[in-house]
């Protein structure tokens, strides 16, 4: 794949946080790219570090967070990492745009939806009606009904899943080249989830933007997402097109977290299946691999140096010495 | 809105009303005999019989309430023991003086405590945060008669910015507005450090929010985040602290009106309290109470202006 086919590429990204006990390696040398057109999904359990990179992307971290030296986020050609102030308020909502987890509280309870949505127009030098108009034209098609009428409407006269669907109308109201989700269904029910996600197929056609789809829910992930990026404690395990990694998953997380995926349990238990043990402390970090405390199959390599990614196949590779060494 | 506006104004009057049977229940606790007081103790018990009957005081307290309420509503809040004047006039004459400083007084404070607070969120412990948050506290600390005499003799008497003493001329507007000046400032300054730590407080809470974080994702300017779309929230708590400050600010009011020796309704009802002339006492305290009850009914317009949920939801 050329380089001029990536939305995103992000090389060598490492984030760390100061504080009181120490410096917390939240994000260590993660590699993930966005090709034009696609739609990447992340899974992985809290703390793995999902929302520390997307938040990197977009440099909206915490004031006590070091992007350290070395990394590189690379966008559409320029290094967000080294961009200004100025640029950065070019890139954000308008180049790059966010669809926040719980809609209920990501829009602004004292100001009308059409306000908060013209505002996003900000940059435009165009007559308010017009901008109006363009508001309204992205509600309806979001499946808003009467949208002309309810812009005058406030946050708290819509139930959650139209706001959900104002918010995604907020985030393509620029026409950005990367939209990214950060679990944006886990707060509605399961009726909505899948309405939003049939509409973000839709609007994906429409729109044809990359997208960068974070979540915890692997049905959803296999079923919109183009390629899958697995993330355990600060790290990216296993990455690949997203049908290869979901038959053939090689890393022993991926495989576990696909057993413990209530939607794949066939028979009835009585008991849910779960990963044993709980992340690593990413102040003192282990020698060798970081899920090897968990691992079930851990062996001598595992605990001396830290994997390399294998390849499974070459749109495949995991971080896992069993790949390596093709057991 | 309207319909808000209707049920928030009957809610004011209804206020009121109680309040002035508080005020008249407690005119009657009050040990001594409000004839006895103004006759004097050479007064013959026919006289103070009459004076009862002439002031209404023989009636049943729900006939006295009655009464008290309708001669209210007419704009008759009976007459002054001493100089037989209608009180309503007399109270006339003083509460402009009354109202203006305490708008003066409440300008200085949202003028400065306001932007000093969202200041220090914003720029949250920094030097300056620090600073603010000490000056604020030394603000609330100081008694307003402390400040108003210091400021009296710094502005007035030292560097003469501003005149000293009374309300200026009655005719000049200018004249009377530099004679608010360090009254105002006296009045005001302890709710400047106050608004100031509260709006600091809110707006660091509003600031922290889910959405305040999803307007700066799409790169809207810091300032409108600040100004518009985390001080409309952040505001809200305040203005209704503000309207319920509005009566201590007046009960504050009284220190600054004796050390500038301006009229003002505060000075008038202590005098009439070391006097014992009710009506004026009654009348006083009852303007006072619809100030009160108007300040928070204009504070609770206001928030519902900004928050549509409250718009709404009355």
């Amino acid at each position: 794949m050329s380089q001029n086919d990536l939305v995103l590429d992000v090389r060598d990204l490492s984030v760390s946080f100061r504080t009181g006990r120490g410096k917390v390696r939240a994000l260590r040398h993660v590699d993930i790219t966005v090709p034009k057109n696609k739609i990447v999904g992340i899974v992985g359990e809290s703390g793995c570090g999902k929302s520390t990179l997307i938040n990197s992307v977009l440099r909206l971290l915490a004031p006590n967070a070091i992007i350290e030296p070395g990394s590189q986020v690379d966008f559409l050609g320029d290094d967000v990492i080294k961009m200004s102030n100025s640029q950065l308020t070019d890139l954000r909502g308008q180049r790059i745009s966010m669809v926040f987890q719980d809609p209920m509280t990501a829009l602004n309870p004292v100001i009308s939806v059409g306000t908060q949505m013209t505002d996003i127009l900000y940059r435009l030098k165009i007559p308010m009606a017009e901008k109006r108009k363009r508001a309204a034209d992205m509600l309806a098609q979001v499946g808003i009904p009467d949208a002309q009428r309810r812009l005058e409407d406030f946050p708290h006269q819509f139930s959650g899943g139209m706001r959900q669907r104002i918010c995604i109308a907020m985030a393509l109201m620029m026409n950005p080249a990367l939209l990214i989700a950060d679990e944006p269904t886990t707060a509605l029910d399961v009726t909505l989830e899948a309405q939003i996600i049939h509409l973000m197929k839709e609007l994906r056609e429409k729109f044809e933007c990359s997208m960068l789809f974070v979540s915890h829910n692997l049905g959803l992930i296999a079923e919109l997402c183009d390629e899958v990026i697995v993330m355990y404690a600060g790290e990216v395990v296993e990455q690949g097109e997203v049908h290869d990694l979901f038959h053939r998953a090689a890393h022993p997380y991926t495989r576990m977290l696909l057993e413990c995926d209530p939607a794949r349990i066939a028979e009835a238990r009585q008991e849910l299946p779960t990963i044993t043990g709980s992340v690593p402390d990413m102040i003192d970090l282990p020698p060798g691999c970081i899920f090897a405390p968990r691992c079930p199959r851990r062996y001598e390599p595992c605990d001396a140096s830290p994997p390399e990614p294998y390849a499974v196949s070459d749109q495949h590779s995991a971080r896992c010495f069993l790949v390596r060494d093709g057991r | 809105m309207l319909l808000y506006t209707f049920r928030r104004l009957g809610l004011a009057v209804l206020i009121v009303c109680l309040a002035m049977l508080l005020l008249l229940a407690a005119i009657h606790m009050v040990p001594g005999d409000p004839a006895g007081i103004a006759l004097g103790p050479r007064a013959t018990p026919e006289m103070r019989e009459a004076f009862k009957v002439k002031m209404g005081l023989d009636q049943p307290f729900f006939v006295q309430y009655f009464n008290f309420l309708t001669n209210v509503v007419t704009g008759d809040l009976g007459t002054d023991v001493w100089s037989n004047r209608p009180v309503a006039t007399m109270i006339g004459e003083q509460l402009p003086h009354t109202i203006a400083l305490a708008i003066v007084g409440l300008s200085w404070s949202i003028l400065i405590g306001i932007p000093l607070g969202c200041f220090s969120a914003v720029h949250r412990n920094s030097l300056l945060d620090k600073f603010t948050g000490v000056l604020s506290v030394a603000c609330i600390a100081i008694p307003s008669f402390i400040v108003g005499l210091y400021a009296l003799l710094l502005f007035a008497v030292e560097l003469k910015w501003f005149p000293a003493i009374g309300a200026g001329d009655s005719g000049d507007l200018g004249d009377q507005a530099m004679h608010l000046v360090l009254p105002g400032l006296a009045v005001g300054l302890g709710w400047v450090g106050y608004l100031a730590r509260f709006v600091r407080t809110s707006m660091l809470e509003v600031l922290g929010e889910n959405h305040i974080r999803m307007a700066r994702a799409y790169g809207l300017p810091t300032r409108r985040i600040t100004y518009v779309y985390a001080l409309k929230l952040a505001i809200l708590p305040t203005v209704a602290l503000l309207g319920v400050g509005v009566g201590s600010l007046i009960s504050g009011a009284v220190f600054a009106e004796i050390i500038f020796a301006r009229p003002g309704v505060g000075k008038m009802v202590v005098d009439a309290v070391n006097t014992r002339n009710y009506p004026i006492v009654m009348g006083g305290v009852l303007v006072t109470t619809m100030l009160f009850a108007l300040s928070t009914l204009i504070s609770d317009l206001i928030a519902a202006w900004l928050d549509p949920r409250v718009r709404q939801g009355l």
